[in-house]
């Protein structure tokens, strides 16, 4: 079978989870007015739509590309539309909006992306426009400040988080120029500790504690250095290499931990989210986060089930819809399904992983690599911070979150993973010995 | 560089599954905690979602129910008493903030439909609305109003047990309050000095007097040392504990028969048995009918005392103490006992020397009808022979016959019993009690009445409640 039908196979899965989802939550809100709106349910046929024409459009542009990344992230996507939708019809319409803008962006990246060195070109200046959207949220007038982080910026009516984009313009960057410059790197048995060699990566840990210090948030410099060791590892083969960028990346942190009151207060409450000072207060998230996953149990409470929303009208899970997504899921869908949305997290990133493997040495294949490294530490970052396994901060789990910025991004990194893999594997079938 | 790759993702299986060790860590291992943390409110709040079962009265009387309001996603439930103050503390509350106490506390699980997971699983796949159970007690609604009726507004506690089964017909602590109200006036109800909302069934901690004389005379029975017909000298002013002790009206008896030592209460007799079987063995007979430890019954841990002689910072005194067990052995020395504790010895005592433990509910019913759960009656313990118990009934029934509990005599049944009167407030008030049981041959109900701060005796107070309260629930039988 070949490529293509296989994908299309890989919507059936999609297509049944979106209307799972959609009955189970308008059955569970059979008595209230929701019933006599049945209106709601084209959302998720309206998104099975747009699937349909995403396959068609990767079988006319990327005949040759990986089969099942499309499917997962239409299984995430439809994942995070029955959440939305669970949680409120205003977000769930707004989402599945953005999945058609997002379809479109990712339509136009595979359409006028023809040729990926086009971006090992213009790596400078997408270095620098990746900066600049990071520092954006900073500028007066724009920047928005939410829980002390500096990650949005509002434009009138519409937010939009940079970060996410600024990833794609980091993991790019870096792609392009440890492609270039990793056998100077590597170069004899003790490499000399030389500024020109070492320079540009000091000046990336540079960065990233500027980041820290500017957008005050550890999660997404966490994501943004990650990426960074991570290129640097498949790049070089040092772990050395990885183990000095890493010791300084955590120095830096701690340092700043014990420094900036923002992120020493993350750390204290990460430690312990219960202390009666914090718990209703600025650990209010973290607790009840918990206080939900343990509600949720092995098997959850059933989709729409759980408790939400108080008789006040107020909501017991706070930013549930992007934060604290997870949280919700494991309360709904208990810790089976939550496995089983980290399983499909963890599908894409082999098959993220696998394009790298199959593309030629370089660029594409450490843009590949580089990518999926991101996308995977984004979502341990927020699944880690929900969980307690690192300090809770704003970082949106791909293709679940509610959020324009997040979904788009996302949109474009699918699209740069199945551009390399679509090279790659035309070349691999090309040659004998065929696809491995 | 791909097997840099592969490292890289090997990397990123291990971050994984830290998530999913994570996660199962607090939706399985530490989910308990997690539920039970202060701060976690859903627990409280998903109750509400759920109608709790009723609580009936035996002949079906509802005496709690909860009322449902708004619609759909937002349908909560509240709680109401439709009895009012009738059965404030044996039924007790359950709501929201204020948390629940009484059976709505100890049968919680079974009100809330919790106590069956099985059932609420499968309810939940069928995505039928959990439900709570009916319960079922063993209150008695005619008696209880009789018992508070007779109690005449005076402060007080009155206790009726089903003596061959432990259920407890009657529960009455005054002053009540109502279940209704504890929403808004907790506070206020809590901040009162007459202490509305403790239930002094179970918790009032009372010198018991001479009606502690029952449990003296079971003992020297059941020990074989004495029999109903010893003589022991009655004189007044005998030495006790190294202090001379007088009867009541410093009445000088002579030599006199136990059975003639309990129908006139005669404390002397009474010190110097106690002191011929010694501390240990006395000891023993309390803990026999229950002293010392909470009464195994299904009511709030935190709503029960235990009755014993208590000792400095309310510290349970036991037998390598100093006590002055020939005091105790009258009801004086520093003993303190619950009307529900007297009211297990007479039911005991009625009871062939067999002690039931108190028993509130008596079935558990699901909303479609079907019995759920009997709730079982058991044996606490074999106090003393069935031919001590039949000499110690004997001996009571004189006390009602022509001693100082005449007033609790009803007409055509033969009741049996032991009034008593401890002094309180150095001498200026008097607590005055009365334990018995009724029929004599064939007991049907065991009571105990206590009334706080009186003028009057054990004999003229408490005597005539038991007889109205005994009158109430045997007619009730009757045909």
């Amino acid at each position: 079978m070949s490529a293509r039908w296989r994908e299309l196979f890989g919507l059936i899965p999609v297509s049944l989870l979106v209307t799972a989802g959609f009955t189970s939550v308008l059955l569970t809100r059979s008595s209230s007015a929701d019933l006599e709106n049945p209106v709601t349910l084209t959302y998720g046929a309206f998104f099975l739509g747009c699937c349909l024409f995403g396959h068609l459009f990767i079988r006319a542009r990327l005949p040759d590309a990986d089969p099942y990344l499309f499917p997962l992230a239409a299984l995430l996507a439809a994942f995070g539309l029955v959440v939305q939708y669970r949680i409120a019809e205003d977000f769930a319409r707004e989402q599945a909006t953005w999945f058609v803008i997002g379809l479109a962006l990712f339509c136009a990246t595979i359409l006028f992306l023809r040729d990926l060195r086009v971006l090992e070109r213009y790596r400078y200046t997408i270095a620098a426009a990746g900066i600049v959207l990071l520092l954006l949220p900073r500028v007066p007038g724009i920047g928005a400040q939410a829980n002390g982080a500096y990650l949005a910026i509002k434009l009138g009516p519409i937010q939009f988080q940079p970060a996410e984009f600024a990833k794609l313009a980091v993991v790019v960057f870096l792609a392009s120029y440890l492609g270039d410059t990793r056998d100077v790197l590597v170069q004899g048995r003790f490499p000399r500790l030389s500024l020109r060699r070492f320079g540009p990566l000091i000046v990336i840990w540079g960065a990233a504690m500027v980041l820290l210090v500017f957008i005050r948030d550890l999660g997404s410099s966490l994501m943004f250095f990650g990426g960074f060791l991570a290129l640097l590892y498949v790049a070089t083969a040092r772990l050395s290499f990885v183990a000095a960028g890493g010791a300084m990346f955590f120095g830096g942190a701690l340092f700043f931990a014990r420094t900036v009151t923002h992120v020493q207060e993350r750390f204290t409450i990460w430690l312990d989210p219960f202390d009666r000072k914090v718990v209703e207060d600025e650990g209010y998230q973290i607790a009840q986060s918990l206080f939900a996953q343990a509600d949720g149990g092995l098997f959850g409470q059933g989709f729409g089930r759980a408790l939400f929303e108080l008789p006040t009208g107020q909501i017991i899970l706070p930013a549930a819809h992007t934060d604290l997504v997870y949280a919700l899921i494991v309360n709904e869908l208990g810790l089976f399904g939550a496995t089983g949305l980290l399983v499909a997290y963890l599908l894409f990133v082999a098959r993220g992983m696998k394009a790298a493997m199959l593309a030629g040495e370089g660029f594409s294949k450490l843009l590949a690599a580089g990518l999926t490294a991101v996308f995977a530490i984004q979502v341990f970052v927020i699944v880690g911070g929900v969980t307690r396994v690192i300090p809770l901060t704003g970082v949106t789990l791909p293709f679940v979150s509610y959020g324009g910025s997040s979904i788009l991004a996302n949109f474009v990194l699918l699209a740069l993973l199945l551009i390399v893999s679509d090279h790659a594997r035309r070349d691999r079938l090309a040659t004998p010995g065929g696809l491995v | 560089m791909n097997r840099q790759v592969k490292h890289l993702f090997g990397l990123v299986v291990v971050l994984f599954a830290l998530l999913v060790a994570f996660t199962s860590n607090w939706t399985v291992f530490t989910a308990q905690s997690l539920e039970d943390n202060s701060a976690n409110r859903r627990p409280l709040l998903e109750q509400q979602l759920v109608p709790r079962g009723l609580i009936r009265a035996r002949d079906g009387t509802v005496l709690a129910e909860s009322d449902g309001s708004g619609r759909g996603e937002r349908r909560r439930y509240k709680r109401s008493y439709p009895q009012g103050t009738l059965f404030s503390h044996a039924v007790g509350y359950s709501f929201l903030e204020l948390g629940r106490a009484g059976i709505e506390q100890s049968r919680n699980d079974e009100l809330t439909g919790a106590a069956d997971s099985v059932e609420s699983f499968i309810d939940e796949l069928l995505g039928r609305t959990a439900e709570g159970d009916d319960l079922l007690t063993a209150l008695d609604p005619k008696g209880q109003r009789a018992a508070i009726q007779a109690l005449g507004g005076q402060r007080g506690s009155i206790v009726a047990i089903e003596p061959e089964t432990g259920r407890i017909r009657v529960m009455v602590s005054v002053p009540a309050f109502d279940p209704n109200e504890i929403p808004d006036r907790f506070r206020e109800l809590n901040a009162d000095e007459d202490s509305p909302l403790f239930n002094r069934a179970t918790q009032g901690r009372y010198p018991p007097g001479s009606t502690m004389k029952v449990v003296t005379a079971a003992a020297a029975l059941d020990s074989g040392r004495f029999t109903p017909g010893s003589v022991v000298d009655g004189a007044s002013n005998k030495r006790i504990g190294g202090v001379p002790l007088q009867n009541f009206g410093n009445q000088d008896y002579g030599p006199i028969s136990l059975t003639e030592a309990l129908t006139n209460s005669v404390n002397t007799v009474w010190g110097q048995v106690a002191q011929r079987l010694g501390k240990e063995e006395y000891y023993d007979y309390m803990e026999r009918f229950g002293f010392n430890v909470e009464p195994p019954m299904d009511y709030p841990q935190n709503q029960l005392t235990p009755s014993g002689v208590y000792g400095p910072r309310g510290r349970l005194l036991d037998e390598d103490d100093p006590v002055d067990i020939g005091r105790v052995a009258i009801g004086q020395e520093r003993l303190q006992v619950t009307p529900l504790q007297m009211a297990t010895v007479a039911a005991t005592v009625a009871n062939e020397g067999s002690r039931m433990e108190p028993r509130l509910g008596e079935r558990v019913v699901a909303r479609d009808g079907r019995l759920e759960e009997r709730v079982r009656t058991a044996e606490a313990a074999q106090v003393m022979s069935r031919d001590a118990a039949n000499q110690l009934k004997a001996m009571m029934a004189q006390v009602v016959k022509e001693g100082s509990g005449t007033q609790a005599a009803l007409e055509g049944v033969p009741v049996a019993g032991k009034t008593g009167t401890a002094e309180v407030d150095g001498g200026a008030s008097n607590q005055a009690w009365f334990i018995g049981f009724a029929p004599l041959d064939d007991p049907r109900m065991a009571v105990a009445v206590t009334v706080e701060r009186t003028s009057g005796q054990g004999g003229t107070v408490a005597a005539p409640i038991a007889k109205k309260v005994l009158q109430a629930l045997l007619s009730g039988r009757r045909g």
